[in-house]
């Protein structure tokens, strides 16, 4: 046994003895779950960088340049299995496909684990399994392996899709929170929160009208687009779950600068914000499926901007803040977000605390 | 998008704050009475727009925030019951019932993990549903909140009634804002010297309830609504009638509130329910300030289908929740703030409620105060 890493569990048994839907939302709790237990069960320094995918150099290639090969995983358990704009099977294709291109990799190849609840549909694992073939050749990837587990009904949600991936990186940028530096600007590809709202419009029990489609999309040309454009890319990030405020939070507090961002320069669709309104969301904290943030060095700015706007997943970006000399006070020391509001003034943009909606990837 | 950014302008809310800024000429302290105002304040940063001799104190519309702790203990019973599901809006699930010691659940998430059936909905019609398709189950709504939830709420047994459904109850623990307003005012520590009435509350029941109220204690009310610059419109008339030396109810959130309110709404919570007393958490009980089922529909009230213990729930001696709540005290003021209480581990209500003013203030104002560290640990850093 591990000498550093003690037998009692490192989550207080008394505020948290059951694992709570927020564990798995993307916000605080599930950060405090994977530091506390999975980081300090299972850390190395590869894991360590808590970035989208682990990049793996093969230092024991002797000869030649050295190989680098990214590698992630995610789960998929989205309910309900089909809505506007996707279902759990492209989601699960992109979201992989996406975690890989966000170290700047070509994603290459997928294995994807099947996990059915016994009387789901045949026809429906069937369109399942077409969607995933199609999305896989837009992302330009294979599915080369896989594993099919049935369990009793009642003990699953219809299917639950695990995939991994590997991919190579070509390029020589170091592209990490780490790497984030004062002057950056900091790059939004879209507009956000279609994807939580998507899911939501679907959802039974919700009755909200709206032809909001997800923005579930394979990421992975827009980087290459900037890659090829040369443009200095210093740290890139997909909005999931907790959306573009926990993902700019979470780059801010790995990289300890301060990012300030624009409220009026974050292009937000008028349904979606008429959600929003209406449910008492946040857009800023609404699930993504096909947006990414980056931040590049300033003087290559305006050029990735045209770059992302040339592209199609990138027809609607823009350049929403800038990252922020280390402040002298020790208050932002620490890494920290904060927004200028339409009317003026300046607030806080805080990691989500529980989430808004669950399991909506 | 209409209606929203018309009152979002920011050269619209300069030019009202100058009008402010040469309108006052002593300091004043007002109260924005609803948890919508507090977070739409805190989150667009209005109160940087006023000038520095008017003060916005935080007030009890927070209908997460001031149900009792005993309620919540009750949902938490109930929801134990086997072939039960109890429904609840989402803010609800996770305010603390009592001070955890890890023996006993102490929230309702913490019973949903632990296999009760607890359901968030959006609209209590959406419980009738439910029931309708459990027909072996019963289904309980927690009914909290103000005027403004009041008459969907009573909707919902109408038609249960009307359904008969006879697994339908409901666990109420309703409250009124005029009563609330009339304790703050009678409090020896009060400092309140005018109020921005909670605009939606107004648009069910008007304004003419607060009539009295201006008249008896000499305070101006302003009908406010929610965006920025309705609450600094709100601000201005306010702070117009006091340097004036007049008391009167105004209205500033015309586009929704109707003088009467509306009166089909009132009907369905005067046909419903009947005013009681309440107890408010952190404050006390407030005569006649709560609503309950009438004995016409005792078959659906909760209390009486479940039978349930009455409970006696201590709250943290660390929160300050009670003075918040009041406008005696701000957030930060209180010690425990963004270190022992914060939203994963709150110690009060008002720290978890998307309307609780603490909730606001942790969110929005920690620039140099608190900061989370990267383990979601909280630590002073200055």
């Amino acid at each position: 046994m591990n000498t550093d890493f003690s037998s009692s569990c490192p989550i207080s048994l008394t505020e948290y003895p059951y694992v709570l839907l927020a564990h798995g939302g993307g916000g605080k709790l599930m950060h405090q779950l994977i530091e506390k237990m999975f980081m300090a069960a299972l850390h190395n320094p590869i894991l360590e960088t808590r970035h989208d995918s682990a990049v793996i150099v093969f230092a024991h290639f002797t000869s030649g340049e050295r190989p680098r090969l990214a590698f992630t995983t995610d789960s998929y358990v989205v309910h309900p299995l089909f809505f506007p704009g996707g279902n759990i099977g492209t989601l699960a294709i992109n979201g992989t496909v996406n975690d890989l291109a966000m170290s700047g990799a070509q994603p290459l190849y997928l294995s994807a684990g099947f996990i059915l609840e016994e009387g789901l549909e045949m026809n429906v694992l069937w369109r399942i399994a077409q969607a995933m073939q199609q999305a896989a050749k837009e992302a330009g990837v294979q599915i080369v392996t896989g594993d099919t587990k049935v369990v009793d009904r009642g003990k699953g949600d219809g299917v639950f899709i695990n995939t991994s991936g590997i991919g190579i990186i070509e390029h020589s940028l170091s592209i990490t929170p780490q790497n984030v530096r004062p002057g950056d600007a900091v790059l939004l590809s879209g507009d956000i929160g279609r994807h939580g709202i998507a899911i939501m419009a679907a959802r039974e029990g919700l009755e909200f009208e709206t032809t909001i489609e997800s923005d579930c999309a394979p990421l992975v040309g827009l980087v290459q687009a900037l890659i090829t454009g040369g443009v200095e890319i210093h740290c890139l990030r997909d909005l999931t779950r907790g959306g573009l405020g926990s993902a700019l939070v979470e780059i801010a507090e790995a990289s300890g600068r301060t990012i300030e961002i624009e409220e009026a320069s974050i292009p937000v669709d008028e349904q979606v914000r008429g959600a929003c309104e209406i449910l008492g969301f946040d857009p800023l904290y609404v699930a993504n499926e096909g947006r990414l943030v980056t931040f590049v060095a300033p003087q290559d700015a305006e050029r990735a901007l045209k770059v992302m706007r040339q592209h199609t997943l990138g027809a609607s970006a823009n350049i929403i803040g800038e990252v922020k000399s280390a402040s002298a006070s020790p208050s932002t020391a620490l890494g920290l977000v904060t927004m200028k509001s339409r009317i003026g003034a300046t607030r806080v943009i805080d990691m989500l605390s529980g989430e808004q909606l669950p399991r909506i990837c | 998008m209409k209606f929203l950014d018309e009152y979002r302008d920011g050269e619209a809310v300069q030019a009202m704050a100058r009008s402010l800024r040469r309108l006052t000429t002593r300091p004043w302290t007002l109260m924005e009475v609803c948890g919508g105002q507090t977070h739409s304040i805190i989150k667009f940063g209005i109160d940087e727009f006023l000038p520095s001799n008017v003060t916005l104190v935080h007030g009890p519309g927070c209908p997460v925030c001031v149900t009792p702790a005993e309620m919540i203990q009750k949902a938490i019973e109930i929801a134990g019951r086997p072939n039960t599901i109890l429904c609840s809006f989402g803010d609800m699930l996770r305010v603390p019932a009592q001070v955890g010691d890890g023996t006993k659940p102490a929230n309702l998430l913490s019973v949903k993990a632990q296999g009760a059936d607890i359901r968030m909905v959006y609209s209590p019609l959406d419980c009738l549903k439910i029931a309708q398709q459990n027909p072996n189950k019963s289904v309980v709504f927690f009914a909290v909140g103000f005027e403004t939830t009041a008459p969907a709420n009573a909707m919902a047994v109408l038609q249960a009634h009307e359904q008969g459904l006879n697994n339908f109850s409901m666990l109420v623990s309703h409250v009124l804002v005029p009563p609330a307003m009339e304790a703050i005012l009678s409090s020896p520590g009060n400092r309140v010297q005018g109020f921005l009435a909670a605009g939606h509350v107004c648009t069910v029941m008007g304004i003419h309830e607060y009539e009295p109220l201006a008249r008896k204690y000499h305070v101006p009310i302003v009908v406010t609504g929610f965006e920025p610059l309705d609450i600094l419109q709100g601000v201005l008339l306010c702070v117009k009638q006091l340097e004036e030396g007049r008391a009167q109810v105004e209205n500033q959130y015309t586009r929704a509130v109707r003088p009467a309110g509306n009166e089909p709404a009132q009907e369905i919570i005067q046909e419903v329910f009947e005013v009681v007393p309440r107890a408010w958490r952190g404050i006390g009980e407030i005569a006649r300030s709560g609503l309950r089922l009438r004995q016409k529909y005792a078959a659906y009230d909760a209390e009486k289908v479940f039978g349930v213990t009455e409970w006696t729930v201590a709250d943290s001696l660390d929160c300050i929740a009670g003075l918040v709540l009041q406008g005696v005290k701000k957030p930060h003021e209180c010690l425990v703030f963004g270190t022992r209480c914060t939203p994963e581990r709150p110690l009060g209500a008002p720290m978890v409620s998307s309307e609780g003013a603490c909730a606001a203030y942790f969110r929005y104002r920690r620039m140099a105060s608190n900061r989370p560290s990267s383990d979601g640990s909280e630590q002073r850093s200055t």
